[in-house]
């Protein structure tokens, strides 16, 4: 079915989204939608299927013109959407949650829907388990039953929001192939991405979006990575270019280190692993295989159940939390709000989150107001912020946040600093900031474990990569052994 | 269609406008419900202010008045400072009371040794009434607002069985309250005033606690803690440990409360003590945004307020109708705030609602 926005203009209370964008996709066709955080991608194709209302501007179905009463008049008029956060009950089976919202007879078909599930399931490759459950299944998986759900409910519009920021490598092959299958049966499929490379590869013709505008829509064999970066962020970007220094003594010591977890028993076994000063060590993997759990073992802020934690030879593993600050121990935290950041609290109170107790921000438990707002101005001098002192930080947009949350941490040249996913959800420019950071406290000789799930970023800031799956690093990888289904192989739990 | 949303920020003088337009809608409607009801409109609000503050007398009353729930508001802001719900002034107030009066009663100091020791008891008193509570919450996040709220009753009712029974004043024929205080453990009266000497603790309060949350270390992690508790963890704060603090200081506050109202203004412990004080803190606390000064001068309206109620019954207007009065302008005040930071959106068309949250989330 053919699909045309038509100069679609949607105003949230203190931004506009969208100026005036139009879109049109055909059927047949693997339509990607570029462009950086916050250019307003997301927002267009919820219109597209209805969780928005346009305040100006029309949609376009097959030729006529549409106006969606909800998301469900959307759906039965053939859109389907594949949200970034999956909207799937993970206790159900996944027979049950592709029978969700499936209107018919009140009673389940079950041998009958079985086979066509599977008929569809092999036509475009989507293999599942329809007896699982949904909560055993993979990130890869879910999104298979997504879309399955989708083709079920005879969906001629697929629209995925990034697709492929869950997967690994070899899934995000496998869905590019299923996309490519869906289309070939006439479907129009949409998908959105910051990603250069997969738009390249998978995509037929790419809109690239820029602060709420359509920029261009071109055919991606016309298409070249440097023009389309440029088109999305505005600007040529250079990306830094690492040139470790050679590494130094051990800093950082993980001795098979035990974590227990949330809902597992142990979420980290016995891992580990050495960062020596001036080194990057990266930790690959999907996401929830034990990461943020080692990550949070070493800031001090999760329980350990056995193994040994050493900062420049010193045990940590019973240290406090101000004590491995103490001891210059840095953390940014994937939560860069909330956890990094208080969103309420100015960007000069940010910035003496972890120091606010020494000289000569405090003195015998008293503040001194300039001392603070000294701090901050240096600070903020120094990384080149120019953001507002007094104005609570929750206004700043991510990447901004980041780059005061990198301030704060990086300032006093921490002895290892752990960072969860830095970039994550931050456009070119800001991200390319944040490695510029990182690699610059590298360069003074800081011990630096960079836990993240975008290989890419990996592959070019680590020296070394330590690939994580199921609470166990499966292997390490030097930066000579660096190769990419390799990598994509060992993330998804198979022998190196 | 309708709907909720929210708006842009909006300038002082706006919001400060919003505001007023609030409370002077909830006096036009009181105006039409009392010409309604055949009373003059005019006449009841000019009564109303007398009472409140229309003589040197009606002003030191209000004053009075004032004094218990400035000091639980300051006590519950301190607490909602740490984002710990503490709704249970009320029962720490009394049990401040409880032991303040057991020194009263049973203790024959001089003043200068009593009253001292009646404070201190009124603030131990409330703190460890306030610590029961907190225990559970810091060691296993047992939902405060449920257990505060809840020692509440219990509080109330051991002041009553005392008031009843083996503190009953033997010449009172079973009236629920103590013998009267001696002299020595009342407090005195402002030189030249009405005003009990209870006054000086809400300034010595609203100051100190002004201070300790702005300039000290100690205030900045109450303010994190209560904005993100786990950014606080992250930066290695004292988290339980303060919980336990920051509890036992808003406790001890509205037990100081209660000291100063059996000591100050009744001058012996009876049924009632407190006519809710403590929950009211919690309304004064937020209008004024947990600032100490700001509840202080909250604390005076909500006072002016009640006295103007008072007043005006006295004139011959229900009581009813004078609480409806008093509802109607604490509600017009909640409204207008509300307002500062939402809208009503009017559409044309049925669109897909969002709930405000969500649609502000989303930029």
């Amino acid at each position: 079915m053919d699909v045309y926005l038509q100069d679609i203009r949607k105003a949230f209370p203190e931004t506009v989204a969208l100026h005036g964008v139009s879109f049109e996709a055909r059927p047949g066709e693997v339509h990607a939608l570029l462009g950086e955080n916050g250019a307003g991608k997301t927002t267009l194709m919820n219109i597209l299927a209805g969780l928005y209302q346009p305040d100006e501007g029309s949609i376009w179905l097959g030729g006529q013109r549409r106006r969606w009463r909800s998301p469900a008049h959307a759906i039965a008029a053939g859109i389907g959407m594949v949200h970034q956060h999956f909207k799937l009950v993970p206790p159900l089976t996944v027979h049950e949650n592709l029978l969700l919202g499936v209107r018919g007879p009140l009673w389940l078909h079950r041998r009958r829907d079985a086979a066509r599930v599977a008929s569809l399931a092999r036509e475009h490759g989507l293999d599942v388990d329809p007896l699982a459950r949904v909560w055993q299944l993979s990130m890869g998986e879910r999104q298979r039953v997504e879309l399955l759900r989708l083709i079920l409910r005879d969906a001629r519009v697929l629209v995925l929001d990034e697709p492929t920021s869950v997967l690994t490598p070899q899934e995000s092959q496998a869905l590019f192939a299923t996309l490519r299958s869906l289309a070939r049966s006439g479907r129009t499929v949409v998908f959105i991405s910051h990603k250069l490379e997969e738009v390249l590869r998978a995509a037929d013709r790419i809109t690239v979006m820029r602060g709420g505008r359509a920029i261009a829509t071109l055919r991606s064999q016309d298409a070249r990575a440097a023009d389309l970066a440029a088109l999305m962020v505005g600007r040529h970007v250079t990306p830094p270019q690492p040139s470790p220094p050679p590494p130094g003594a051990p800093v950082l010591e993980v001795d098979r280190l035990t974590v227990p977890g949330d809902r597992r028993p142990l979420a980290v076994r016995e891992v580990t692993l050495t960062v020596h000063a001036g080194e990057i060590v990266g930790v690959a993997g999907v996401a929830g295989n034990g990461q943020r759990e080692l990550a949070e073992a070493l800031a001090g802020l999760r329980p350990i159940a056995s193994g040994a934690v050493r900062l420049d030879g010193r045990p940590l593993e019973r240290a406090t939390v101000r004590d491995r600050i103490e001891a210059g121990l840095a953390l940014i935290p994937e939560d860069r709000l909330d956890v990094g950041l208080v969103g309420e609290m100015t960007a000069a109170d940010n910035l003496i989150l972890k120091s606010y107790r020494q000289p000569p921000l405090s003195r015998r438990g008293v503040l001194d107001p300039r001392a603070v707002r000294a701090r901050a101005r240096a600070a903020l001098g120094r990384f080149s912020l120019a953001v507002p002192a007094e104005a609570p930080v929750r206004l700043l947009s991510g990447g901004m946040l980041q780059r005061l949350l990198l301030a704060r941490e990086l300032a006093e040249a921490p002895r290892a600093v752990v960072a969860m996913s830095p970039t994550r959800g931050l456009d070119v420019g800001a991200a390319a900031d944040v490695h510029r950071a990182l690699l610059e406290a590298q360069s003074r000789g800081t011990a630096t474990l960079l836990l993240s799930e975008d290989l890419d970023e990996l592959l070019l800031l680590a020296d070394r990569l330590a690939v994580m799956y199921d609470g166990r690093i499966s292997a390490i990888l030097k930066r000579a052994e660096f190769d990419r289904p390799r990598i994509g192989l060992l993330m998804a739990g198979g022998a190196a | 269609m309708i709907r909720i949303e929210r708006r842009a920020p909006m300038s002082r003088e706006a919001a400060a406008g919003l505001r007023l337009a609030g409370v002077a809608g909830a006096l036009l409607a009181g105006a039409a419900f009392l010409s309604a009801t055949g009373h003059d409109p005019g006449q009841a609000y000019l009564d109303m202010l007398r009472g409140a503050v229309g003589s040197p007398y009606a002003a030191q009353q209000t004053a009075v008045k004032a004094i218990p729930l400035a000091l639980t508001g300051l006590g519950v802001a301190l607490a909602f400072h740490a984002g710990l719900w503490n709704i249970g002034a009320e029962g720490q107030l009394a049990m401040g009371a409880f032991l303040a009066s057991w020194a009263a009663l049973g203790l024959s100091w001089p003043a200068w040794a009593l009253l001292p020791a009646m404070g201190l008891l009124g603030l131990v008193g409330g703190g460890l009434w306030a610590l029961l509570p907190a225990v559970p919450r810091a060691l296993w996040g047992t939902n405060e607002i449920i257990t505060t709220l809840l020692l509440n009753y219990v509080a109330l009712l051991w002041v009553d069985y005392l008031v009843f029974g083996p503190w009953a004043d033997p010449s009172a024929f079973s009236f629920p309250y103590s013998r009267p205080f001696p002299d020595a453990a009342r407090l005195p009266l402002l030189p030249g005033t009405q005003v009990h000497a209870g006054a000086l603790f809400v300034v010595a309060i609203a100051a100190a606690l002004g201070f300790v949350l702005r300039r000290t270390a100690w205030g900045y992690e109450i303010r994190v803690t209560g904005h993100s508790p786990r950014a606080a963890a992250y930066a290695g704060m004292p988290v339980r440990a303060n919980v336990l603090l920051v509890m036992v200081l808003s406790g001890a506050v509205a037990g100081l409360a209660g000291m100063g109202e059996v000591s100050g203004v009744i001058g012996r412990i009876q049924q009632g003590i407190s006519p809710g004080y403590g929950y009211s803190a919690i309304i004064i606390a937020w209008l004024a945004r947990l600032s100490p000064w700001g509840t202080v001068g909250v604390a005076v309206l909500f006072a002016a307020l009640i006295n103007g109620g008072f007043a005006l019954q006295t004139s011959g207007v229900p009581a009813a109708i004078a609480s409806m009065l008093q509802a109607l302008v604490l509600f017009s005040v909640l409204v207008g705030d509300f307002f500062v930071s939402h809208r009503v959106a009017v559409r044309r068309g049925r669109a897909a609602a969002l709930p405000a949250q969500e649609a502000a989330a989303e930029p």
